[in-house]
């Protein structure tokens, strides 16, 4: 059974998501702050603008944020929202969703090499050494939910995932939604891996790369970055609320509702701590593999 | 009675925290080891009942360990006493004006825990639930160390610390090790928990789960074995024996291996009677083969004569556990061996301080010509070498003898030639050493020793422990043989 | 389930206490794996709480939880040296090792031929990698306070596999061993004040001048 509701939820959603995170900002930090839809206005102002390309870019850097979004549109066509199976499952998706979101960081990566500016190559080496230690944790996370669970495929694993899992194994459970927590912070350059604020280049992990990017271009961008904040928060929400079965209108409402309040807590964990040091980052993503492990090991030797 | 035994001097130790008065001290520790020791010599004249259910108990092997551990207190004290009485403070440091908790005066540190370790011992030699004598091997080792830690400087400090560090881990395994033989029990009696008490579990051993009894055994023998200095566990024997003082060293080598060496022969014993003899067995010829390798090792070009007789602690704890090993006859020469070591090491020990006292160094190149500078204390000496390498009239020579013969009697030729080679290894070493400090002339360049005040206080201790030595060598009493043949019998699980 | 959630925090103070680069956050980390593992002969007993069993998880609750922390930063206090672990494996390494070996431990611990089952399937795992924990941290660490800690560990280890294998340890000897355990941190705490202030530093691999 498929359907079209959490591809639908998440494109016309992504932005509001980034405006409920800028909002909580402001709330913490005793400001008025953006209005809600403030990206949306964002993406149309930027999409009506002309860009200017560089004479030392080659194609690759006018494909990079295409590439990037398709990636994030076609990664979010295989997540579901808590029961809601997604438009397209079959065994070993989750394997494509990773990779996917591999791809698009890829192109980004190689977009902002292609620029040969010393500060894009700086940005691009460091997103590449973080992805590359989270990516292992993201991996062994998912790989212990299909093991405790016995699907393999996403929509499969989130529709069978209940309360009864839950009973049996909370503490894995637990581990695994903090090691994904942690990944979804560093996949999208959240607070404590990158203060998506700064405006020093020398801080910067993720938003240097696409520094040179503008118009059209950078609202892709945008609106990629925001699809995968998506994606990783619909995956902590599904595994994190195991509903029963309920109307398709229900579990809309409750996915969303979800969503919105894994932005809310990442905006109050971006506003209580302070961005970790770019030598303790590796340790924090280590951290993350740690539990995913002890959660693997957990499951591996249930009696 | 065994109340008291441990009672006398456990309270006589925590009071000696607290006088203040240095005679006062020194009295209640002398009376309190007089004590102690008659005690146990009433225990020899009427055996006393066991209490708590059996927990504590006193058997041949118990009673021997115990003797031993009393005579060698006293010999001991008195050797103390005169060493203290000097005035010759430690060398403590500029800083112990302030309202300090972590240096109290050291003397009266020194006495209680001389008395608390001898409680300890008490307790390990009689108790015969794993569980008490885990405590009590620990206890031993937590009473011991800031005895060895006396002195206060850094070599001092440094040992004390690997002290401490090795033998908590061991005993720590030691604990899983008891831990492993309460699971292999647990399968007896379905539900109904059965107390580690040794003639509990040798009259059940059949029924033990093997593999958790083979597991309780290697754990036990490593973790008592890291406390009895067998190797590769023993690093931390040569720095403790060496740094402590010479009347501490002397109840280290002589009494408080020998504890560890009863806690393993109590897991033996149940072993043996769970029909597991060989595997037991094997273990510790093994274990004592490689210590009398590494002793012998070391002992050669040794350059300090203090830690030259820690190694040969070391080999001698080898040649006890390769007795035990082999078993029969060879386990009697193990008991007789243990009787002869201890009171030969402490001696020796005792000795070994006056000469640091004399000559103010532990370089054996340093020291020449004892035999002309002080005579009496370089006959002692001598005498001492020549027991403890194994040199007839002394004792040492029988028991070796003894346990080769049972070796050859079971055809294991390999381990004598072993056992020879590395005896003669170490005696090669220790001749070289003893002798070459015990002759010669003091010249000029070599200074002549300054014997310490009442050395000849200090002097009666070892001569009668060496005295010992040699005249149960000549001849052994029929009480004494009666009861190194009643231990000797425990370990075959009766 | 509720014991279930403690083995694993415990299990996850050992993971931390290896990846530690502060001697401050690995003395309370040591602290709060005491007062969690204090809590579990209250779990165990089948019948009602008796006074011996209240009595003997308060106790241990405070000897580690509250007195040795206080004897350890007692001590680092009075020695004033800097609060940084020197490990001689890496922090990474070291959490590799630490996953490693709670895999063994639960590998190990399938293949137990234990008489009973025990309270929770994860006590003995998280006992053992306990034991590995603690051991690592003596071998592996040059800060003596670390190796104080290790030991800590590797005792808590080895208790709670004895007290969930054994069911009812005698009062006599549960009392015996909280004891011993309490005289020798504090010894070596003492030690550790002694090491610093003689030797300005508090690395036990300078400490190699007895050697031959």
């Amino acid at each position: 059974m498929t359907s079209f509701v959490p591809l639908v939820l998440g494109l016309t959603l992504a932005p509001l998501l980034m405006g409920v995170i800028n909002r909580t900002k402001a709330f913490f930090a005793g400001r008025q702050g953006q209005p809600l839809l403030q990206l949306y206005y964002d993406l149309w102002k930027l999409l009506r603008k002309g860009a200017v390309y560089s004479q030392t870019t080659t194609w690759i850097f006018r494909a990079g944020p295409i590439v990037g979004l398709a990636c994030a549109v076609a990664a979010l066509a295989l997540m579901p929202l808590l029961r809601t199976p997604a438009p397209v499952s079959f065994a070993g998706d989750f394997i494509l969703a990773v990779y996917l979101l591999g791809l698009g960081r890829f192109f980004t990566v190689l977009a902002a090499l292609d620029t040969g500016s010393s500060f894009e190559g700086m940005g691009a080496s460091r997103e590449a050494h973080f992805a590359a230690l989270a990516e292992p944790a993201l991996l062994l996370a998912l790989v212990t939910l299909v093991l405790m669970v016995g699907e393999k495929s996403l929509s499969g694993l989130m529709g069978n995932l209940d309360a009864l899992h839950w009973l049996n194994s909370g503490p894995a459970l637990v581990l695994i939604l903090a090691a994904l927590f942690m990944v979804l912070l560093a996949e999208n350059a959240r607070i404590p891996v990158d203060d998506p604020n700064t405006h020093l280049e020398l801080t910067m992990i993720h938003e240097v790369m696409v520094l040179d990017h503008g118009g059209p271009d950078f609202a892709l961008i945008q609106y990629g970055a925001a699809l995968k904040l998506w994606f990783f928060a619909s995956l902590v929400v599904s595994v994190a609320l195991p509903l029963p079965e309920m109307p398709l209108a229900l579990l809309a409402v409750a996915g969303v509702a979800g969503v919105m309040l894994v932005g809310v807590g990442v905006g109050i964990l971006e506003s209580t701590m302070a961005r970790l040091r770019l030598l303790t980052v590796p340790y924090f993503l280590l951290g993350a593999t740690v539990l995913a492990a002890v959660a693997l090991l957990l499951t591996a030797f249930r009696a | 009675m065994l109340a008291s035994l441990i009672l006398l001097p456990a309270i006589s130790g925590l009071a000696a925290f607290f006088l203040r008065h240095p005679l006062v001290r020194r009295g209640l520790w002398v009376t309190a080891a007089a004590g102690h020791a008659a005690l146990v010599a009433l225990c020899w004249i009427q055996k006393p009942e066991p209490v708590l259910d059996g927990w504590v108990a006193l058997d041949a092997a118990g009673l021997l360990f115990l003797s031993l551990a009393s005579a060698l207190f006293l010999a001991a004290t008195l050797y103390g006493v005169a060493y203290l009485s000097r005035a010759h403070a430690p060398a403590a440091s500029s800083e112990t004006t302030e309202e300090d908790w972590l240096s109290p005066a050291p003397e009266s540190v020194f006495v209680g825990c001389q008395l608390l370790f001898l409680a300890a011992m008490t307790l390990v030699t009689v108790s015969h639930h794993f569980g008490l004598l885990w405590v009590a091997i620990e206890a031993t080792t937590l009473a011991s160390a800031p005895l060895i830690y006396y002195h206060r400087d850094r070599r001092s400090l440094e040992a004390t610390w690997k002290y401490l560090l090795i033998c908590s881990v061991g005993i720590a395994l030691a604990l899983l090790g008891t831990f492993f033989l309460g699971v292999a029990s647990a399968s007896v009696r379905q539900g109904q928990p059965v107390a580690l008490v040794l003639s509990n579990l040798v009259q059940l051993a059949p029924q033990l789960q093997p593999q958790w009894l083979k597991a309780a055994f290697i754990l036990l023998l490593v973790g008592y074995g890291a406390k009895m200095g067998l190797a590769p566990l023993h690093t931390w024997l040569p720095d403790a024996h060496s740094e402590a003082p010479s009347m501490v060293s002397a109840l280290l080598s002589g009494a408080l291996l020998n504890c560890a060496f009863l806690g393993i022969l109590r897991m033996h014993s149940v072993c043996q009677a769970a029909g597991m003899a060989d595997f037991g067995g094997q273990l510790l010829t093994v274990f004592g083969l490689l210590s009398l390798g590494v002793a012998a090792v070391f002992i050669l070009g040794q350059r300090d004569f203090k830690r030259l007789l820690a190694y040969s602690s070391v080999e001698h704890m080898g040649l006890l556990a390769l007795g035990v090993g082999i078993g029969g006859v060879a386990a009697f020469a193990s008991m007789l061996h243990a009787v002869y070591h201890s009171l030969a090491k402490a001696g020796l020990f005792l000795v070994a301080g006056l000469l640091l006292e004399a000559y103010r160094t532990k370089d054996i190149h340093q020291v020449r010509g004892v035999l002309r500078g002080m005579p009496v204390v370089g006959c002692l000496w001598v005498a001492g070498f020549l027991a403890i390498t194994g040199a007839p009239p002394f004792g040492p020579f029988f028991s070796e003898w003894t346990l080769l013969k049972g070796a050859v009697d079971q055809g294991r030729f390999g381990v004598v030639v072993i056992v020879l080679v590395t005896l003669a290894i170490a005696f090669i070493g220790m001749a070289t050493a003893f002798l070459g400090m015990s002759q010669g002339p003091s010249n000029d360049s070599n200074p002549a020793p300054t014997p310490p005040p009442r050395w000849k206080w200090m002097v009666a201790p070892p001569m009668v422990l060496l005295g010992l030595t040699l005249m149960l060598g000549l001849y052994l009493p029929a009480p004494l043989k009666a009861l190194l043949m009643g231990a000797a019998r425990t370990l075959e699980g009766q | 389930m509720l014991m279930d959630f403690i083995l694993i925090l415990v299990l996850l103070t050992h993971l931390r206490l290896l990846a530690s680069s502060r001697l401050g956050a690995c003395i309370r980390i040591t602290a709060l794996q005491g007062i969690l593992l204090s809590l579990l002969p209250l779990l165990t007993t089948e019948h009602a709480w008796s006074a011996r069993v209240l009595g003997l998880a308060l106790g241990s609750a405070l000897l580690k939880g509250v007195l040795f922390p206080k004897l350890l930063f007692r001590t680092l206090r009075e020695a004033e040296v800097s609060r940084e672990v020197e490990p001689y494996v890496g922090y990474g390494t070291s959490l590799m090792f630490g996953v490693l070996a709670v895999g063994a431990s639960f590998w190990i611990a399938r293949h137990l031929p234990l008489p009973a089952p025990l309270a929770s399937q994860f006590l003995a795992p998280v006992a053992m990698s306990g034991m590995w924990c603690g051991l690592f941290l003596i071998i592996a660490r040059k800060r003596a306070v670390n190796q104080v800690l290790g030991f800590i560990v590797l005792e808590n280890g080895i208790f709670t596999f004895g007290a969930g294998v054994m069911g009812e340890l005698s009062l006599l000897i549960e009392m015996g061993v909280l004891l011993d355990v309490f005289v020798a941190v504090f010894l070596m705490g003492i030690m550790v004040f002694h090491i610093s202030r003689e030797f300005d530093h508090m690395d036990t691999d300078r400490l190699s001048n007895l050697k031959d």
